[in-house]
């Protein structure tokens, strides 16, 4: 659970920002348009929390953990870690701190090299990192596969004689072998069945009590979020539109969108599922290249007043203790009324064509 | 009750692979009467898309050899001639599959892939056809649907395609639509739209649908009577409501207390041991032997049969435990969700 408190923050994002140029031609390639696929996410990652990030598909969560691990070089902002700005780090000046920064894929299919025995895959980490002798790093391995639920026999095996939630699992013990501090799992259990999923939330779980560590999880999945993380910062269109803990979050959501996600999400439970009074949102996420102006949520939002939400931009700002919000005219109550409602029916937005 | 719709009666079908025969569905019977909507939940692998494939005759005949019968409207399906079947699909039964991308044909206007379907079932104009395409894209929500009518399908978002998909499957008023995994490729705010969607044509046009999904809340949201699948056969059926509220399979039970939930806080998630055997080489006795936390010497040996146990005869399962173990397990389960229960 997060302990609150200043002095024990991990990682520190300062209006993060990545643009990808649009280009025309070949030779000569002409910048047309640029993709703000994050633009201006700040949030501050306390030791031993999961912070659960949300969003729709082309949302900018995966672009922002990239940039965060400098998988991507950010456009602008700053990524302070252990109290050290990484900003400028060459990738050799990266290297040793890569051992306290390490990641869990979506896909086990894709993300484990197909031509590698999971010794090699489990241990190439520690071997880079100049890690122990040899016969050291397979008794590592061995325990790593142990920690994660798997075979110390199965060492000498290839990924594909491995099931999905096997090879995940295999990708988690990756990701611990240098002991890390912090681990971002992007989407780690959307490509899994149910059983299979509880069965590496609980790991993750464990595992995190166990070795102290930290969680960046990105999901779009709402229901996993809500399990796995302590706050939960929810991102439309490459901002975060809001950040809480994850109770309040869930209970309290304030923003438009986060009330629209909520409920748009189907609940097992007939009975309760049924009697909810949906929000359900107009349109299509806009086109990245050219967003709606200020807040980029307006036009599909239920609470839209003209003159205001496309002219002024809101600032992600605090509404309570933990929970700040980017919007002029945060939910008073939720479920939401249709009274709290400005417009009956937003136009529907197209993002294609 | 009059005749139904469609009555599936121990349905088999078998792929031949090179490591041996796959039984991919083995001996499934439903039936589905008009205007119903049944969910049919399972995780990969548990035969319920090939079910619907084998009810629609789209299994490659050169590896896949089924059985039984699939009586739509007393017809069986898997009997009649190829000309006869293709003048039933996408006419009297249409089929929605997961990904609109790949089934869309991305070269042609999907004006054009909506009139072919119209055309090809009824003795109309081109002119006519395109009427109905046009109109069919209104009534599923596209706007502008007289210009986007002349568009190709990459022009349109993920959630505007499985529109099209929709409208295409609509187009024939179909008796009987077959939804696999429609919303799985969409995001949540999407998927809402295209539940909702659904859910309202379904009651326009009045037809049947057969929805397949791994999501239980999916169902939750939508179907009138759900079966549960479990390695290629039924494990658990019953009217939605009987099913969530009172489960009695060990399987539904695990499925259920593994499911993370918005609405309920739990610190550990309940896990079903091990993963879903091989249709190669299923367990002897109930396939959900080895996983099962319940089981019995009996459950290693002998096959149980869907029985209807709580009184209620519309809700069947396939368990050797007694009626009041899975109904004090089901209760527990139960109240341990509810006290989890947030707002």
């Amino acid at each position: 659970m997060s302990t609150v408190g200043a002095g024990n923050e991990l990682l520190v994002v300062e209006d993060l920002k990545k643009h990808f140029p649009v280009t025309r031609g070949i030779v000569f390639q002409k910048e047309i348009a640029t993709v703000k696929a994050v633009d201006g996410v700040s949030f501050t990652l306390r030791e031993g929390e999961t912070l659960g990030i949300v969003g729709e598909s082309g949302c900018g969560k995966s672009t922002l953990v990239r940039c965060i691990l400098k998988l991507l070089e950010p456009t602008g902002g700053r990524v302070v870690f252990q109290g050290q700005d990484i900003t400028g780090l060459s990738r050799r000046e990266m290297r040793p701190l890569r051992r306290n920064m390490m990641m869990v894929f979506q896909d086990p299919y894709a993300s484990l090299n197909a031509r590698k025995r999971v010794g090699f895959i489990i241990g190439e980490a520690l071997e880079l990192h100049g890690i122990g002798t040899p016969a050291e790093r397979k008794r590592r391995v061995q325990e790593l596969l142990e920690v994660v639920g798997l075979n110390p026999e199965h060492y000498n095996r290839f990924p594909h004689e491995f099931s999905g939630g096997q090879r995940q699992r295999i990708g988690v013990a990756r990701a611990l072998a240098v002991n890390p501090k912090l681990i971002f799992c992007d989407e780690p259990v959307s490509a899994l069945d149910v059983s299979v999923q509880a069965q590496i939330l609980n790991l993750l779980k464990d595992l995190q009590r166990e070795f102290g560590l930290t969680y960046v999880f990105i999901a779009h999945d709402l229901n996993v979020v809500r399990h796995i993380s302590d706050r939960v910062m929810v991102m439309y269109l490459g901002k975060a539109v809001e950040l809480a803990d994850r109770d309040e979050l869930y209970i309290h959501p304030k923003h438009p969108y986060t009330g629209a996600l909520l409920s748009a999400v189907p609940i097992a439970s007939p009975d309760i599922g049924r009697a909810r009074k949906q929000v359900v949102l107009e349109g299509d996420v806009p086109n990245p290249i050219n967003p709606p102006v200020a807040c980029n949520f307006h036009p599909r939002c239920p609470r839209f007043h003209q003159g205001h939400c496309d002219v002024e931009t809101p600032p992600l700002a605090p509404i309570a203790h933990d929970h700040l919000v980017a919007c002029h005219y945060p939910l008073e109550r939720w479920p939401m009324d249709i009274a709290d409602r400005s417009v009956a029916a937003a136009q529907p937005v197209e993002s294609a064509g | 009750m009059s005749e139904p719709l469609l009555d599936v009666r121990d349905l088999r079908t078998e792929f031949s692979t090179d490591d041996g025969i796959v039984r991919a569905v083995d001996g499934v019977s439903f039936k589905v009467e008009p205007g119903q909507v049944l969910g049919i939940v399972g995780e990969s692998g548990s035969g319920k898309s090939v079910t619907c494939l084998t009810v629609m005759g789209l299994n490659d005949p050169k590896f896949a050899v089924s059985s039984g019968e699939v009586l739509f409207r007393g017809e069986d399906l898997l009997k009649v001639s190829k000309s006869r079947l293709r003048e039933v699909r996408g006419n009297e039964i249409a089929m929605i599959f997961q990904d609109p991308m790949t089934s869309l044909n991305p070269v042609h206007k999907i004006g054009r892939q909506l009139a072919e379907a119209v055309v090809l079932h009824e003795d109309v104009s081109r002119k006519q056809a395109y009427a109905r395409a046009r109109e069919l894209l209104k009534a599923v929500g596209i706007p502008r649907a007289e210009r986007r009518i002349d568009d190709y399908p990459h022009q349109f978002s993920g959630g505007m395609r499985q529109r099209v998909m929709i409208a295409m499957a609509l187009i024939n008023n179909p008796d009987l639509i077959i939804a696999d995994e429609p919303t799985t490729a969409l995001d949540v705010t999407t998927q809402a739209q295209i539940l909702a969607l659904l859910k309202r044509l379904q009651e326009d046009f009045g037809s049947a649908v057969i929805m397949i999904t791994h999501d239980l809340g999916v169902v939750a949201e939508v179907a009138d009577d759900v079966i549960v699948m479990y390695a290629a056969r039924i494990v658990e059926r019953g009217a939605v409501r009987s099913i969530f509220n009172e489960p009695r399979h060990p399987y539904t039970w695990g499925l259920m207390g593994s499911l993370p939930r918005l609405d309920v806080n739990v610190e550990r998630l309940y896990q079903i041991p091990g993963q879903p055997p091989s249709l190669l080489n299923p367990p002897v006795g109930c396939r959900f032997h080895p996983r099962c936390a319940f089981a019995m010497p009996v459950c290693r040996e002998k096959d149980p049969r869907l029985e209807a146990t709580s009184g209620d005869p519309a809700h069947e399962e396939a368990c050797h435990l007694d009626g009041e173990t899975k109904s004090r397990e089901a209760a527990a389960l139960v109240a341990t969700l509810t006290a989890g229960a947030v707002v």
